[in-house]
């Protein structure tokens, strides 16, 4: 690379940088709620991504897997006191096995069985966590109310305190740097083409030595254990959990995110997480419905016109523009 | 004693039900082999209109009954040649994401013309007509000899017309049936029109017991895909059996083994079950796939 | 004699791979026409083009006693309709449907609802094992049953032009033999026109009335078939015998 654009890359990354430090302290308190928001459904569509986007098995119950790694992170919380940072490891581990377990059955279900496997999951979970004989740890109907945790310093900068959620938000953020340099090297390397390959051409992959079994699987349980990270740090940004919460229309809205940001895109998770944060949030003043309606015409235009999301589009404008540049 | 033939009555009730639901999945996956995801959607939409035929035009039950089901079939066939005919040849994914898009799209409608409340949904055969007797409602009766008329219709139609062997022939091998001139898109077309038809019937079968609101077939349609996938997923006769032993199941373990909050959850290990332990289902046809 | 179909510059593409460039053939009505070759040559696409279930560019002109029409950019359902029947390779039958509702989908497009009838009986007077069979679902035939039930099925339409890919492939030389006389009789009573595309050469020649070799997608050589079954140089360097 030639040095000048090695100079550039530096300078716009510290230019991010001290953007996204700063972002906190430039809005309000309830802005800075929602920032996080977008963070948890980034990490949230980064899981199903790694499944849908880039393994190419469908779930449309990735909901269930962020509701048990939110309600993981209550308990433990609630119940047992522990501290927020540490139940985000536990609440992977958790849906990893989860995923993983289901991931078997999976194995025989190709495409649209899935697909409708999941669906039923995502279908099911609020009425299993409302489960009276679980409600001593689930907290039944009205869910588990959690406190927000105190930042461990405090100060004031350009005028704005240094609240819980602006704490949540550097901490949602190294937890989501993290997820993501995690997915970024696992999905690059030999198990990244592994992934494609098994995507694209399951049966030419099994003769070419990948053990497809195992190794579908434990795609499932990395996906589901990045969405679970998601769920966990959800219940603690939002500080409630609750079996309404979590009803089929998560799983479909993580849908929406990949979609729009961007099957197989790393990147497009931040996109997705915007859109699925921001959108409704403005719709709503149409209509109810509007949120739903813009999704369900947006899923379907993004497989007629862009069917590689957002990111698909600015990569190919950022192709087009290189080439006019350097013609 | 009495309790038990209650129950195995109320569930054959509502397996008529869910039956009728998996008929109109195991039609579309026969045809096109996608699953439509939209299908209760579809179904809640068409008894929205029925709904506001009868409570806010002032029609008689009967001819918003008639007119729904026609206008659900005009719709069924317009959504497979704008929307779906151009994906025909997609990957499974593209075509999961646009069925999701118009469950949306549907549940949206619904919402926004018809708004959020929930309604009551008279039904044609009230409480007090002489068809109520000790294990059925009146309403179950009525309800259940609607759908039987409908499928024996259906069975009919698939079994003695030229056009409904023509659609069989193409859900099968659309390839030989283009040799024989059947235009299969206009098939795939007629397909969805029906399975719209026999949503609308069952959205308003099912609108008089549990209300009527955006997501009432939410429920229903997981039982649909139960019953569906047992009976075995390109088998109709299978459909409409599954749905009953679905509608059994249901309220068998639903009354005697874990309570009625879990029900969904009963349909639920009977998908992944059935998909795990017998992908065919009890009727279904092997598939093989070719390397 | 009048030329029932006339191909011209006739180009095929499976996706972006061209298979076939600039054929010209006719078929003249009432006779049988052979498509010969060896693998690959191009011979099952040829069929394919015609009933436009590939990629075609050039012209395909069929008299259909009320003027010609251009096949070219049809929907095979509607080349179906001008009377074109094709047997497709591997039969192409309806498996899971019986041996009568096979019958009566290949009449799908007629409205003279008598004629099928009797139509369907002339099948069972021809092939009594299908009659045996009516009922039966048409998978569990034997191949050599099967064979027999695609041609009737065409034959149901009552083409104008049949389409034969490979009669005799996966069968015993009896049952072909068998199968290749009554080609020969349906032709001389009917009169149906037929193109054969057949790799058994000699049994091709021999029923047919004029036949073309293909050769990686070209027409190498065309002619009666007499003169092509008594050329014996042709014969060792296309045909191999």
């Amino acid at each position: 690379m030639k040095p000048l654009d090695k100079k550039w890359v530096w300078l716009w990354s510290a230019l991010l940088l001290v953007a996204l430090i700063l972002l906190p302290f430039l809005v309000k308190n309830y802005r800075v709620f929602q920032i996080n928001l977008v963070l948890v459904y980034a990490i949230a569509i980064l899981g199903l991504n790694m499944l849908t986007g880039f393994n190419g098995q469908i779930s449309l119950g990735h909901g269930a897997f962020y509701a048990f790694g939110a309600y993981s992170a209550a308990v433990l919380m609630d119940k047992l006191g522990v501290p927020y940072w540490a139940t985000l490891p536990v609440a992977f581990g958790v849906c990893f096995v989860l995923g993983f377990l289901l991931g078997f059955p999976a194995l025989r279900l190709a495409g649209h069985y899935l697909a409708l496997a999941t669906f039923a999951l995502a279908l099911a979970v609020p009425q299993l966590l409302k489960y009276k004989h679980i409600e001593h740890l689930t907290g039944g109907v009205q869910g588990i109310v959690l406190n927000k945790p105190t930042p461990p310093i405090s100060f004031t900068f350009l005028d704005q305190p240094f609240s819980a959620d602006r704490w949540l938000y550097f901490f949602s953020l190294a937890v989501a740097g993290i997820m993501f340099l995690m997915a970024w090297n696992i999905l690059r390397g030999r198990v990244g083409r592994a992934l494609i390959a098994v995507r694209d051409h399951p049966i030419a992959a099994t003769a070419m030595g990948i053990n497809l079994t195992m190794f579908k699987s434990l795609t499932f349980g990395v996906s589901a254990g990045i969405t679970g990270v998601a769920g966990a740090l959800g219940g603690i940004v939002v500080a409630f959990v609750s079996p309404d919460s979590f009803t089929v229309n998560l799983s479909i809205f993580l849908l929406v995110g990949v979609v729009v940001g961007g099957l197989a895109s790393i990147p497009g998770a931040i996109f997705g997480g915007m859109f699925i944060q921001f959108v409704p949030n403005i719709a709503d003043e149409i209509s109810r419905s509007a949120p739903a309606a813009i999704y369900g015409v947006l899923l379907i235009g993004c497989m007629y016109l862009m069917p590689s999301g957002v990111m698909g589009g600015l990569n190919k404008l950022w192709v087009r523009l290189r080439t006019k540049t350097a013609g | 004693m009495e309790a038990l033939l209650h129950q195995l009555f109320s569930g054959l009730a509502n397996g008529i039900i869910y039956g009728s639901v998996a008929l109109a999945l195991v039609m579309i996956y026969q045809s096109t082999h996608h699953i439509n995801f939209a299908q209760g959607e579809m179904a809640t939409f068409s008894t929205f209109i029925a709904w506001a035929l009868i409570n806010e035009a002032g029609w008689s039950y009967w001819a918003a009954f008639f007119f729904t089901v026609a206008v659900s079939f005009a719709a069924g066939l317009v959504v497979q040649r704008v929307v779906l005919r151009p994906i025909e040849k997609a990957p499974v994914l593209t075509n999961v994401i646009v069925f999701i898009g118009l469950l949306l799209i549907f549940n949206a409608l619904s919402g926004m013309l018809f708004d959020h409340t929930i309604k009551a949904f008279d039904s044609p055969f009230p409480s007090d007509s002489p068809l109520a007797t000790v294990y059925f409602s009146a309403h179950q009766l009525g309800s259940a000899g609607v759908l039987l008329l409908v499928l024996l219709a259906l069975f009919g139609f698939f079994r003695y017309t030229s056009v409904g062997l023509a659609m069989r022939a193409a859900a099968q091998n659309p390839d030989s049936a283009r040799l024989v001139g059947i235009r299969v898109s206009w098939m795939l077309g007629l397909g969805w029109g029906l399975a719209a038809a026999i949503g609308a019937v069952a959205g308003m079968m099912v609108a008089p017991i549990v209300f009527l609101d955006p997501n009432m077939m939410a429920g229903i349609l997981l039982y649909g895909f139960a019953g569906a996938l047992l009976g075995g997923i390109d088998n109709p006769l299978g459909a409409v059996i599954g749905g009953l032993v679905v509608g059994v199941l249901e309220n068998l373990l639903g009354a005697y083994v874990i309570g009625t909050e879990l029900k969904l959850t009963v349909a639920l290990v009977l998908i992944v079950g059935t998909l795990t332990l017998r992908p065919d289902g009890l009727f279904g046809k092997k598939v093989v796939t070719r390397v | 004699m009048a030329d029932l179909l006339r191909v011209q510059k006739l180009c095929a593409f499976y996706g972006a791979t061209q298979v076939l460039f600039d054929i010209d053939f006719a078929i003249e009505a009432g006779k049988i026409t052979t498509i010969l070759g060896a693998n690959g040559a191009g011979k099952t696409t040829t069929l394919r083009a015609l009933c436009q279930i590939v990629r075609t560019t050039g012209s395909l002109e069929l008299d259909t006693g009320g003027g010609n029409v251009q096949l070219a950019g049809k929907a095979t359902e509607s080349v179906v309709r001008l009377g074109v029947a094709h047997v497709p390779d591997g039969r192409g039958t309806f498996g899971a449907l019986s041996v009568e509702d096979n019958l009566k989908l290949g009449a799908y497009v007629r409205k003279d609802r008598d004629e099928v009838a009797r139509d369907i009986e002339r099948t069972y007077q021809r092939f009594p094992r299908l009659a045996e069979r009516k009922h039966q679902q048409a998978g569990t035939l034997s191949g050599g049953e099967q064979q027999m039930l695609a041609i009737s099925r065409a034959l149901m339409l009552r083409p104008k032009l049949l389409l034969l890919d490979e009669p005799s492939f996966g069968l015993a030389p009896l049952i072909v033999a068998e199968i290749f006389r009554i080609m020969r009789k349906i032709n001389q009573e009917d009169g149906v026109s037929m193109l054969l595309v057949e790799q058994n050469a000699s049994l091709a020649l021999d029923l047919a009335h004029h036949a073309y070799l293909l050769e990686t997608g070209r027409v190498a050589l065309s002619g009666p078939s007499e003169n092509i079954k008594n050329d014996e140089s042709v014969r060792r360097a296309y045909l191999g015998y």
